[in-house]
């Protein structure tokens, strides 16, 4: 927007109160207190959870659009658009961390806990007395021990060159088919622009789609569930949070098609575009950690 | 610019601006300091003698969780952004934050965190019990019903502090004044952009602890369950490894502030800047890689115990560089000493002590005979309470002039400082002793041998519990009641900092609309 040369001086915008923030912590407060309700089997109370995500969903999409059109209407300069870069870059970085901690859980366990389980260093009484019969492997196709939850006992392994190495291509040409979209949009090629975000997003959907049949697939023909011991835990709640993610990105994706439809962004000013670029790299990052770590080794 | 404030409730609600945000978290982090504090009363009178008194061994135990829980995330956390908030724009020349609604929310999220932690007090089987560090098998599979509204409350609490140190760091990269580099901020800046940074860094990893616990409990995974191939002591590794930084998120901003009080009443300028930000900076590193000297008796294998022990032991060296630096700051300086210089004295001298209670415990074979025992409890106490709160009540001596406009009472905040101090070693020094004696922590009940030191601790608590009441007087004297002398713009002889040089007391509601120029 603001084409000024001296930015040194150029008013930061500090926005007038707004009721959203207080808006949205109800919001939170309703869901996380559905959620415990729900997570412990209350069903009738699940209404409070969806409340709850109603405001949110409000709450995020009145912020969001009053964002756009204070954007639109030339209130940021040079600097807030600063601002909001490095904040989406500071908010990935908790993201990445996010999904550290899982992959750490996933490196101990295989590394370490399984070696040990199985009687190494000096775990041979664990070993001898508690799971006398359990071989460590990876991947893990049995547990060692009884288990309170009613999951099979034993399971299949997910490989990887099925479904996997399909999705590992669609996301890694989805990041090919983006980044020709974010080149038109710098090169003012608004028909290119369209088209390819579009397909971008196609090609989100398209793996979620294969990665909801590859659960089915586990959950009725491998046995594999999330009760599935260490394994299925770390294979299900790492696919599972980058399927939330990939979500996410898609929704953005089509948020900015629908925008770029409408004449948004110019090759000077798009912050939400990369914002949503820069988050389905991040996405695509974290997948080609997981074909490596969950699927291949 | 008029200097116009918002009515009524309304303003406090749906405010944007950086010091009523501020205000809001000094505030909320006060009254979970009497509500932690009310508990540690608790705690303190049931083991005022041994045997057992006032309490069933439960709720003792739901004290003690509910006491860690509510003072490191509802109080040292809170006071420490609250003081991030009203000055970090202050002190760098810019308008506001830089995401001035994000920062509301921030806020906002608090109560309803610890409204929902709070409310498991009343539920049926109790408040979670496991201790503040939440331990599974203790949380997962003995935990009580009203642990999964803890796990939610904490993924509240992480989603606050994640958005506003991204507000923090964005702030103090984007939002400096023209001339204002990165090495002419003030330590307190520095110390926050990296508490910040820790933040954003370890708070994720905690949300990750507890959404393991959450699918453990619930769900049927087994991340730390050995039966279906996982670890308890998994789970010790992620908590610790967002636990460690933790640490150092609840003092590197009380590091800042002593860095700017004692300059100002030594009349002398920082002794050493670059090498406090490096040394912050160096602290901040190796908070990642020393988690498990926490976990020394879970049986790791030796060369782990090795490395976690070496690695702890380093951290006293830029920590000692930032003790040698503020005494070297002191040198032959012309010392005056007004409350905040009290306080921030306190500090150094205190935080010391529990520096070193802690390379004590950074020794494995010493930490074998130390750990989960009163001495343990001793040393994060001393680095807590006479650290980051000392921290914290020296910051607010110093600066509360500036944002009223106000001298507060200087005799009773010499009381104040005086009989804390008595206090606080009387209730944490003799928790050394009885710690290495054998006691050990989270337990109600205690051996005959143990009652002399306990009686003195638990008589020093009720006494510093009245001191917050005190101090909570000259706050209300001077905030609430208007009372005390008018301060001048400068407030202290000599302070440094565009607060003082560039802006008037009480600081206008709005500050630097166009940014000062720095030379």
């Amino acid at each position: 927007m603001s084409e000024q040369e001296n930015t040194e001086y150029e008013k930061y915008y500090v926005p007038a109160q707004s009721k959203l923030p207080f808006i949205g912590s109800i919001g939170l407060l309703l869901t996380a207190y559905g959620a415990a309700r729900m997570v412990q089997g209350n069903y009738p109370e699940a209404y409070i959870l969806y409340l709850g995500l109603a405001v949110l969903i409000y709450m995020l999409s009145t912020w969001w659009s009053s964002t756009i059109r204070e954007s639109r209407d030339g209130l940021y300069s040079a600097q807030m658009s600063r601002s909001f870069r490095q904040g989406m870059i500071w908010f990935i970085t908790s993201e990445v961390m996010f999904f550290a901690a899982f992959f750490g859980a996933l490196f101990y366990g295989r590394v370490l806990v399984m070696e040990w389980l199985g009687g190494s260093s000096n775990n041979a009484a664990t070993h001898d007395f508690l799971y006398p019969d359990w071989v460590p492997s990876w991947p893990m196709t049995a547990t060692p021990g009884e288990l309170n939850n009613d999951a099979p006992k034993s399971w299949e392994a997910m490989g990887a060159w099925g479904l996997p190495a399909i999705n590992t291509a669609i996301l890694l040409f989805s990041s090919f088919t983006l980044t020709i979209a974010h080149h038109a949009l710098l090169e003012k090629n608004r028909q290119t622009l369209i088209l390819f975000t579009a397909i971008t997003a196609a090609l989100g959907c398209i793996f979620l789609g294969l990665q909801v049949w590859e659960y089915i697939h586990a959950y009725q023909e491998m046995g594999l569930t999330l009760g599935s011991g260490f394994y299925g835990s770390t294979f299900f709640m790492l696919t599972g949070f980058h399927g939330l993610h990939v979500t996410v990105g898609t929704i953005f994706l089509i948020v900015m098609t629908l925008r770029c439809a409408k004449g948004h962004f110019t090759p000077k000013d798009h912050f939400a575009y990369e914002a949503g670029a820069w988050y389905w790299h991040f996405v695509d990052v974290v997948w080609v950690l997981l074909f490596i770590f969950v699927y291949v080794l | 610019m008029a200097d116009h404030k918002p009515k009524g409730i309304s303003r406090w609600l749906f405010t944007t601006n950086h010091k009523d945000i501020g205000t809001m978290y000094l505030v909320f982090s006060f009254i979970m300091f009497l509500v932690g504090g009310a508990m540690a009363m608790v705690i303190r009178a049931e083991l005022f003698q041994p045997g057992l008194q006032f309490v069933e061994p439960d709720f003792f135990n739901q004290m003690t969780t509910m006491h860690g829980l509510v003072m490191v995330f509802g109080a040292v956390m809170p006071a420490t952004v609250g003081l991030a908030n009203w000055l970090i724009p202050m002190m760098i020349g810019a308008p506001d934050m830089a995401l001035p609604r994000m920062n509301n929310w921030s806020f906002w999220i608090l109560p309803a965190a610890f409204g929902l932690l709070l409310s498991t007090l009343f539920m049926e089987g109790g408040a979670p019990n496991f201790g503040w560090t939440f331990y599974a098998p203790l949380s997962t599979t003995y935990g009580p019903e009203s642990t999964d509204f803890f796990i939610f409350a904490i993924h509240l609490m992480g989603i606050s502090s994640i958005m506003g140190a991204i507000n923090v760091i964005v702030t103090v990269f984007n939002m400096r004044a023209p001339g204002m580099t990165l090495m002419k901020m003030p330590m307190f800046v520095w110390t926050w952009l990296i508490t910040a940074f820790l933040l954003v860094m370890v708070m994720p990893v905690l949300a990750g602890a507890v959404t393991m616990m959450l699918t453990d409990r619930n769900f049927g995974t087994s991340f730390f369950d050995a039966a279906g191939g996982g670890d308890p002591v998994l789970f010790q590794h992620v908590f610790w490894f967002f636990g460690h930084p933790e640490v150092y998120i609840m003092i590197l901003p009380a590091f800042g502030i002593a860095s700017a009080i004692i300059p100002t009443f030594a009349r002398k300028k920082l002794f050493g800047y670059s090498s406090m930000v490096y040394a912050t900076a160096s602290i901040a590193f190796l908070s990642f890689i020393v988690w498990a000297h926490h976990m020394f008796t879970v049986g790791m294998p030796v060369k782990g115990e090795l490395f976690f022990m070496i690695a702890t032991m380093l951290i006293a060296v830029p920590t000692g560089v930032k003790v040698f630096n503020w005494i070297a700051t002191m040198w032959r300086g012309s010392i005056t000493y007004e409350t905040p210089m009290l306080y921030a004295l306190a500090f150094v001298i205190l935080f010391t002590i529990g520096g070193f209670s802690g390379v004590m415990l950074a020794l494995t074979p010493v930490d074998w005979q130390y750990h989960d025992t009163y001495f343990v409890v001793a040393h994060f106490h001393y680095v807590l309470f006479p650290g980051a709160i000392f921290g914290t009540m020296a910051a607010v001596y110093y600066w509360l002039p500036k944002w009223t406009g106000r001298m507060y009472d200087e005799k009773l905040a010499k009381w104040h400082f005086w009989l804390s101090i008595v206090f606080v070693n009387l209730t944490f020094f003799p928790m050394h002793f009885s710690g290495l004696a054998g006691m050990q922590r989270r337990v109600p009940d205690y051996a005959i041998m143990f009652s002399d030191f306990n009686m003195m601790s638990s008589i020093g608590a009720f006494g510093l519990g009245l001191m917050q009441l005190l101090f909570a007087w000259i706050l209300i004297k001077v905030c609430i009641l208007e009372k005390g002398e008018k301060a001048t713009d400068r407030v202290w002889e000599d302070a440094e900092g565009l607060e003082f040089t560039h802006l008037p007391s009480p600081a206008p509601y709005h500050t630097f609309d166009t940014p000062p120029k720095i030379d």
